[in-house]
């Protein structure tokens, strides 16, 4: 419908759009700005030109945040793609309890992740639950320690980004599951077609583009991984501070004492060049095994 | 020819073994099916569930009491809520709760209101430049916020509401989810309805606010919730923007009562709980809305 005067509907997007422009467009612009510069959170920002990106490339803490970011995506994306989508499986046949069960599994989506860190970090403890069970069923001898030791600091974080989402995936799931039609199913059964046989023949490529939709939304969720690691470690990204991921440096460098905003810009924009990056890849590669 | 007339005759002897076995299914499965999938969704339980309930046993153990004892002991022996007072005595909680439900009503006020108003420009109201502000708005879905952090900190230093709640609500008053939820919700309504309007001689904010507004009750409820719980279990924002302590929001001030003031694991097992039960209980009472707001999130955002 047009508008009787011309600014009337720019009065509705005014408050949304001013508040867009202010805390996402601008600060995105200005962040690539920065990059360029050697500014500093009191000041300064001569322009540098290629400088903080030379800096990146020869700095050990950024290359070990990088590489921590990515082990990161790797291993929860896949994992985040198929566990809910068997979870979902699991609670879609409308029998009793069912809906107290899809609750259940949901709820750690509505807690902060501060909540479901401190959870697990007590459970995750070397004289915690966790280690008391393992060690019952002599899966190991000598508790590990889950929060101590960097790498199982960062595979323990990893598990918790992949329990907190699960119940969110599963949703997302049911959703698609529920379109899948019945007859495709009983057809294959007919066929004799087992329930691996039918879940890998049927379920999967009528899903295939929630799947897609899970394992970009994922990867983003990935890439930004900082407040697990953090609570899990009570701040410290472990001994070192080798767990550390890109936005936990980010905001070390950027907000920190020593407020390195230039640094700490050129460092956001790698973030979102490979957020971007391990997206589109993903597409891709699920695109070319849709073709093959 | 043969083969159709032939299915009649075959079909009863293939059937008979499966019609009492088809009596017995609960759900479309066998009894033996849906024991296994029972055990799963147990096991499940146990996984998911499992970690809430620890963590609420240890909040309500008394300080006699072993919390490192094994086999763990589920049901507290000397069950009390000291340990939610003592919460309290290290943190000023309570000041934590009422701040962050300031930012948590705030966000949703200005999300539902603005984020209404902005979906229902861009699905309903024809106008130069919309395009342009639908890509604006998109960009702020595709952009993490993490990647501009730095930057927004400077702004918002800038306009010197560091260690201030507005600071906190502000760059995620309106939130692109939102706008997107409400766009959806406005686009699949019938025009029909608004034309009717529009001949009575009605504004575009009457409208809005008395057409269009009342029929989207429950998409307005979803992004209502959403922007409730995300404000509410923000952690990094609040973290990058509140300096002092009496100013912290709850999850800010939960972390810190974990890292700085009390060793013992019964006192931080209260705070966690304070943090997440209010939110349960929103889930588990409204849970349709919360659910919606996945699909429609997911799917359409």
């Amino acid at each position: 419908m047009r508008s009787r005067r011309w600014f009337t509907p720019w009065l509705f997007v005014a408050p949304a759009l001013v508040i867009a422009v202010v805390f996402y467009i601008l600060p995105f612009v200005n962040t690539g700005i920065l990059s360029f510069t050697d500014a500093r959170a009191l000041g300064g920002g001569t322009f540098t030109g290629l400088e903080n990106y030379a800096r990146l490339a020869s700095d050990p803490q950024f290359w070990l945040a990088t590489r921590n970011t990515i082990l990161y995506a790797i291993v929860v994306v896949p994992l985040l793609v198929v566990l809910p989508l068997l979870l979902a499986i699991l609670v879609q046949p409308q029998i009793p309890g069912m809906g107290f069960f899809r609750s259940v599994f949901y709820s750690p989506v509505v807690a902060s992740m501060v909540v479901v860190g401190l959870i697990w970090a007590w459970l995750l403890r070397s004289d915690g639950l966790v280690n008391y069970i393992f060690q019952t069923l002599r899966i190991i001898s000598e508790p590990l320690p889950f929060l101590t030791d960097a790498t199982l600091l960062l595979f323990s974080s990893m598990f918790v980004t992949v329990w907190k989402g699960l119940g969110y995936y599963m949703v997302v799931y049911l959703a698609a599951l529920a379109n899948v039609p019945r007859e495709l199913h009983e057809a294959a059964e007919v066929d004799g077609a087992g329930a691996v046989r039918r879940f890998m023949s049927v379920t999967v490529p009528t899903l295939r583009s929630t799947m897609l939709l899970v394992g970009i939304l994922s990867t983003i969720a990935a890439f930004k991984v900082f407040a697990e690691v953090f609570v899990l470690s009570n701040g410290t990204a472990g001994p070192g501070g080798d767990a550390r991921t890109l936005v936990f440096t980010i905001r070390d460098v950027g907000l920190g004492l020593g407020g390195e905003v230039g640094y700490a810009s050129a460092m956001s924009l790698v973030l979102f060049v490979l957020t971007i990056g391990f997206s589109l890849a993903y597409v891709k590669l699920n695109r070319e095994e849709q073709a093959a | 020819m043969t083969t159709v007339t032939a299915t009649p005759t075959t079909l009863p002897q293939a059937a008979p073994p499966k019609t009492p076995r088809r009596r017995a299914k609960v759900g479309g499965q066998t009894p033996g099916a849906l024991a296994v999938r029972y055990l799963l969704l147990a096991i499940m339980f146990l996984i998911m569930a499992g970690p809430f309930l620890y963590q609420l046993s240890t909040s309500l153990k008394g300080p006699t009491e072993n919390i490192f004892a094994y086999p763990p002991q589920l049901i507290p022996r000397e069950p009390t809520l000291e340990n939610y007072a003592r919460v309290g005595d290290a943190i000023p909680v309570w000041r934590y709760i009422a701040n962050s439900l300031v930012v948590a009503t705030a966000a949703t006020i200005t999300n539902c209101v603005f984020g209404a108003m902005a979906g229902y420009a861009l699905a309903r109201l024809r106008f130069a430049g919309r395009n342009g502000v639908f890509l604006v708005f998109l960009a702020t879905v595709i952009i993490p916020f993490e990647v501009i952090m730095v930057s927004v900190f400077l702004t918002v230093r800038g306009l010197g509401l560091v260690d201030t709640l507005a600071g906190v609500v502000l760059p995620t008053a309106v939130t692109g989810l939102s706008i997107l939820l409400m766009y959806n919700a406005f686009k699949a309504l019938p025009l029909s309805v608004e034309e009717a309007a529009v001949i009575d001689g009605a504004s575009e904010w009457q409208r809005f606010r008395h057409v269009a507004l009342p029929s989207v009750r429950g998409t307005l409820t979803v992004v209502a919730i959403f922007s409730f719980m995300f404000a509410w279990d923000e952690f990094l924002w609040p973290l990058i923007v509140l300096k002092t302590p009496d100013n912290f929001t709850l999850t800010v001030g939960i972390q810190y009562l974990s890292g700085t003031f009390t060793s013992d694991q019964r006192v931080v097992a209260a705070g966690t709980m304070i943090a997440v039960i209010p939110l349960l209980v929103a889930f588990f009472s409204m849970q349709r809305f919360f659910f919606r707001g996945v699909g429609e999130g997911a799917v359409k955002g």
